[in-house]
């Protein structure tokens, strides 16, 4: 099953072009990694595809209700605990249990903790566990592995893993090695021509 | 909805969140006019009026640029936006929560208030009703005005500008209803307008706010 096919993908980051012509798709129990080179463009495509922002040109074909999204902020309050944050987004979400979110992430013995005394390791371990509370089928994840150290990022592949081996799909922009048996996707052929994309008159931006 | 609600209404009780500032604000303001003005009553209480409803609305803007810009910060803005939940709804929620922690506690002040500043008892339930009925309408307005500035840093200044000019109605017929209920006239139909502003801005306004946050999340 396919939960995710993107045609001739276009993005645009402040008004320019970052990559065009991009096309992939993601079926049930797949992962994708994302490479390239800083500033080519890798997290404005992954908010497109989370629907934050509108494609420039392309098409993008999922089901509804399909996203996790995982960025660099991990949309988190220091005022309130571990358990509080994810219970959260667990309710926002419509969706799973804390337990196995806590115990699969290590955070069981931080649940009472305020989020605001956690170390950065650990905010980013909250911020992936609230990816299964969600209960979305697919996974966009923006660098999941900053400020994690070498057992948490092993910790996180086995997620990934179990979230794939149960039908799950990831997107994935990452610089380190997961170890996951998963395709790569280099963003760096597709990146835009520098020409400025021609506008009709009385192009605004804000209200494109 | 009502986890999106209780969280923000735990935030705003919680160390820092800045719950029963904007009380604090108005009772300053309150107490500041006598000694601008004179502590008679005759220099008072023709003003009482419009300085209540000023106060409210100045207490109100001050904690206006938090709806949404915390949320901006952290990245939750984000996920709310990817969520099930609507926008325009969370925009609701938002500004529910922004009047349960300040416009509602201004409204229990208020008759206290409308003593400091000579306001005659006849016109206490006219204040309160007023307040009532006009204070959501400030609420989701600021939520507007918040939604536009999200992404500017010190956007509190710009947020205010834009703002304060959109409570001009609520103005206008929260002090008439007031004075009028002050003097022993009709106060009808200054309650019906005011009513009308502020189903229509409930109406209306999350659509408009929803629509300038997404634009700012680009």
């Amino acid at each position: 099953m396919t939960l995710l096919a993107v045609h001739d993908l276009a993005v645009a980051r402040g008004g320019l072009r970052t990559v065009e012509g991009v096309s992939f798709t993601l079926a049930a129990g797949q992962a994708l990694i994302l490479r390239g080179p800083n500033g080519i463009g890798k997290t404005t495509l992954l908010r497109t595809v989370a629907g934050l922002q509108p494609p420039i040109a392309g098409r993008i074909d999922m089901p509804e209700d399909t996203v996790a999204y995982a960025a660099h902020a991990d949309g988190l309050k220091g005022a309130l605990t571990v358990a509080e944050n994810l219970r959260f987004w667990s309710r926002v979400f419509g969706g799973g249990d804390l337990a196995p979110a806590l115990a699969a992430m290590d955070l069981v013995a931080l649940a009472d903790r305020p989020a605001a005394a956690l170390s950065a390791g650990q905010k980013r371990r909250l911020g992936l566990a609230r990816l299964l509370v969600a209960r979305r089928p697919l996974w966009v994840l923006d660098e999941p592995t900053v400020s994690l150290d070498a057992a948490s990022v092993a910790r996180f592949a086995d997620m990934v893993r179990a979230h794939l081996a149960a039908g799950g799909a990831a997107l994935i922009a990452t610089h380190i090695d997961l170890g996951l048996e998963a395709r790569v996707l280099d963003l760096t052929p597709f990146k835009a021509k520098a020409v400025r994309a021609a506008r009709p008159a009385g192009f605004n931006e804000a209200f494109a | 909805m009502i986890a999106l609600l209780r969280r923000d209404l735990s935030l705003a009780v919680r160390a820092g969140g800045g719950f029963g500032l904007g009380v604090a604000f108005f009772l300053i303001l309150c107490a500041l006019v006598p000694f601008g003005v004179g502590p008679e009553t005759s220099a008072l209480q023709p003003i009482a009026a419009g300085i209540l409803w000023l106060g409210a609305l100045l207490a109100c803007l001050l904690s206006l640029d938090r709806i949404f810009a915390l949320d901006h910060e952290d990245g939750s803005l984000d996920l709310l936006a990817t969520s099930p939940l609507p926008l325009e709804g969370a925009v609701a929620v938002k500004a529910v929560a922004h009047w349960i922690t300040t416009g509602l506690p201004l409204i229990v002040a208020a008759p206290l208030f409308g003593i400091l500043l000579h306001l005659p008892g006849a016109a206490i339930p006219s204040l309160l009703v007023s307040l009532l009925l006009g204070t959501p309408a400030l609420s989701m307005l600021g939520a507007f005005g918040a939604a536009v500035t999200v992404g500017l840093r010190r956007g509190g200044l710009l947020l205010s500008l834009l703002v304060l000019p959109l409570y001009i109605p609520t103005l206008i017929f929260g002090t008439e209803m007031i004075r009028r209920g002050q003097d022993g006239g009709d106060t009808a139909t200054p309650l019906l307008f005011l009513a009308g502003i502020t189903a229509g801005v409930l109406a209306l306004v999350p659509f408009a706010a929803a629509a300038a946050l997404r634009v700012n999340l680009r």
